[in-house]
């Protein structure tokens, strides 16, 4: 779940990280008098206007710009608020100090999943792509993994930042920003904390720049006063894109009852509505009606043997997006979830949405448990059906060429 | 023979009377497991199944002298670190976790005592453990006659981030004759106790496996550390790999399927994990139904 800047730097300065001083506006159409204002009141000389998105390419997209003068401020403001970054709107406008720059930084802490442990990456060449910098300049970047269990103490920082040959004042400077920012990412259940840049001003001082939070949606729970704190609702999901109707209506389902999954929708724009499953299954069937050249209406998930009401109401909820006419109901062959169960839930979601479930459901591939009991009740209702003979990829296949016969 | 389970393997399930707990005891006696005890706080005294409950491990281990080599955690997310950590405490060196939705620090700091303990994490996640004709430990496969309906006995190690897919995995080589020595459904977490390369070891020691095949999605550097991991030691293991969720690679920052599955670098995507393996010299099928002429086509090549 990733933070806006501003939410990420309220964290920092919570913990006393060191920022420059900023005023958010909101995105209205009174966010050019707003940027004056800011200006006036923070009364540093120039600054900059960031639109606060939560994706990369602000600067790219023109999301990003300077003003020395209010109304300069106040021209970037109403320059700002239409753009969008990689499809995200501008939710707010964080006005902050412009600061001449000696050098720049960057640090950021993740979990490496092959080492499972903390990652610290820091290199001396921040404000541009690190990915770049550790292809071509290898002995700027450092990797230092910390432990998750042993007392966290600060040499840890100072190892990560002397690998890439910072020493002196500077070192000793960097370092607690460093260890701080570790500590922020372990106390927080954090799944990226991230400064870049992390500038060296030339009057000597350090400050956080631009910041990433990503917090793990699973421990959400778990911090529910800074969350409060920062204002961010239970609502916002913070997915790559901002959920749609469909999709928050797909999470309803699935929230009716605890039984098994029947959820994870993700909207699409084609006419073949799916109810696949489970986790990989699903990947697996979208993969494939898409190589067969059909379009999905949607991404979802059954599995973990979710209550026949659940397969219901998330057939209804496929069935009524516009333009749905026919479902494809497929999933790897099962182990805990009951065939006949599902069966029913999608028959009934056909036949509650005033639609044939002969004509509506274009294939039933759910091998596995109680499959016996699941194709007799298809069977009934004159549904096409396979068993696990056919395989996933063939049965998405005959999906396919039903919608464009 | 198959790696790290045996129909010898005694173990415990935690949480054995819970709703999940209680179906997997059941299937996995029936197919010949040898579960010794399980442990809810509080219910000491009762059985399921016949399997004696304990209040604790310390109980379960001493009632059994000190003889149990493994445990199944089905608890919820909230007590899922606890019960990890407790079974590590107790000496128990396999430990297979089922639970989802784990916060992956939990996850990484039980498995960091876990190598202090000298001990293995299956999972979070995940659907567990089958050796085919042997024993199974976890839902892996479901009832007992639906397990031995898509699980065989054979020389096919199967590695996969999802649990369904292993059964399909299974079930597709068992249709095509080709039957499997120990399926790891090892799952589809960001963090897991155990990867792909960690594992590898253990085929490469057991003579009768002599193929493997994986399961494999976005998200993660878990195939690049297989390829490495098969470059460097020369294995005399065939892989075969099926790459899902191709459809993500454009869409970052989206998560699908499991907690694991996102694109958020390059090194992501399946397009990044194709190159890397295909270069490492696993074979990699479009269609899971490609997977055992593959494995034959390599077996075959290794022969000559």
């Amino acid at each position: 779940m990733r933070f806006y800047e501003y939410e990420a730097k309220a964290l920092f300065q919570k913990h006393g990280l060191p920022l420059g001083q900023s005023k958010l506006i909101d995105n209205s159409s009174g966010a050019p008098n707003q940027a004056r204002a800011a200006f006036k009141s923070l009364d540093c000389g120039p600054v900059v206007l960031k639109s606060q998105v939560l994706s990369g390419g602000r600067m790219k997209a023109g999301a990003v710009q300077f003003a020395d003068t209010a109304d300069e401020a106040g021209e970037a403001a109403k320059a700002i608020l239409p753009i969008e970054v990689n499809g995200q709107k501008c939710r707010s406008i964080l006005v902050e100090e412009k600061t001449p720059i000696e050098q720049e930084y960057f640090v950021a802490i993740t979990w490496d999943g092959r080492a499972k442990r903390p990652v610290c990456v820091f290199s001396d060449m921040g404000g541009i792509d690190i990915e770049e910098v550790a292809e071509k300049n290898p002995e700027h970047v450092s990797k230092t993994h910390f432990s998750s269990i042993l007392p966290l103490t600060p040499r840890i920082a100072k190892e990560a930042v002397g690998a890439t040959g910072v020493s002196g004042s500077d070192l000793n400077k960097l370092a607690p920003i460093v260890f701080k920012l570790m500590q922020i990412f372990l106390k927080y259940d954090l799944t990226l904390a991230e400064i870049n840049p992390l500038a060296k001003l030339k009057d000597g001082r350090f400050l956080v720049l631009d910041g990433h939070i990503d917090m793990e949606a699973e421990a959400r729970g778990n911090h529910k006063a800074l969350l409060d704190e920062l204002g961010i609702g239970d609502e916002e999901t913070r997915q790559g894109r901002p959920p749609t109707e469909f999709e928050l209506a797909g999470a309803r389902v699935n929230a009716a009852d605890h039984r098994g999954v029947a959820g994870n929708v993700v909207e699409f724009d084609g006419n073949l509505g799916l109810v696949i499953g489970a986790g990989g299954g699903s990947l697996t069937l979208f993969d494939a009606i898409r190589d067969h050249g059909g379009e999905p209406a949607n991404y979802c998930e059954i599995g973990g043997n979710p209550s026949m009401s659940k397969a219901k109401e998330l057939t209804k909820l496929i069935l009524s997006k516009p333009g749905v006419e026919k479902i494809a109901v497929m999933m790897n062959v099962v182990s805990n979830t009951r065939v006949d169960i599902v069966a029913r839930g999608v028959i009934k979601g056909c036949l509650e949405a005033g639609k044939d479930p002969a004509e509506t459901i274009a294939i039933f591939r759910i091998p596995g448990a109680w499959e016996e009991e699941g194709f007799k009740i298809l069977e009934k209702y004159g549904v096409d059906y396979c068993d696990r003979t056919v395989s996933m990829y063939d049965a998405a296949g005959r999906a396919v060429a039903k919608m464009q016969s | 023979m198959s790696i790290l389970l045996t129909k010898k393997t005694r173990f415990i399930i935690q949480g054995i009377t819970g709703r999940e707990a209680i179906n997997l005891t059941r299937e996995n006696l029936d197919y010949g497991a040898k579960i010794v005890g399980g442990v809810t706080p509080g219910r000491a005294g009762r059985d399921v199944y016949g399997v004696p409950v304990y209040d604790c491990v310390r109980d379960a281990v001493a009632a059994n002298g000190g003889m149990i080599e493994g445990s199944i955690v089905s608890v919820p997310p909230k007590f899922t670190q606890d019960a990890m950590i407790e079974a590590l405490e107790n000496g128990i060196k396999l430990i297979v976790v089922v639970t989802e939705n784990v916060p992956r620090k939990q996850v990484a700091e039980a498995v960091e005592l876990a190598e202090l303990r000298g001990a293995r994490i299956i999972g979070p996640n995940c659907l567990g453990i089958i050796s085919p004709g042997e024993c199974k430990m976890g839902g892996v496969g479901g009832p007992a006659a639906n397990t031995r309906q898509a699980y065989t006995k054979g020389n096919i190690g199967v590695m996969s981030r999802s649990g369904g897919m292993t059964t399909e995995i299974a079930s597709t080589l068992t249709a095509a004759g080709l039957g499997q020595s120990t399926c790891v459904s090892i799952g589809g977490d960001a963090i897991v106790g155990t990867t792909y390369a960690e594992l590898m070891p253990f085929f490469e020691a057991d003579p009768k496996t002599h193929a493997i095949a994986i399961y494999s999605e976005p998200g993660g550097r878990m195939e690049a550390e297989l390829a490495e991991w098969v470059l460097e030691n020369d294995s005399r293991l065939p892989i075969v790999a099926f790459m899902a969720g191709r459809f993500m690679d454009e869409m970052k920052g989206m998560r699908f399927g499991h907690a694991g599955t996102i694109v958020e670098g390059k090194e992501d995507t399946t397009a990044e994990k194709i190159k890397r393996m295909e270069a490492a010299g696993i074979s990699v099928a479009e269609r899971i139904e490609e997977i055992p002429d593959l494995i034959r086509t390599r077996l075959a090549r290794r022969k000559r």
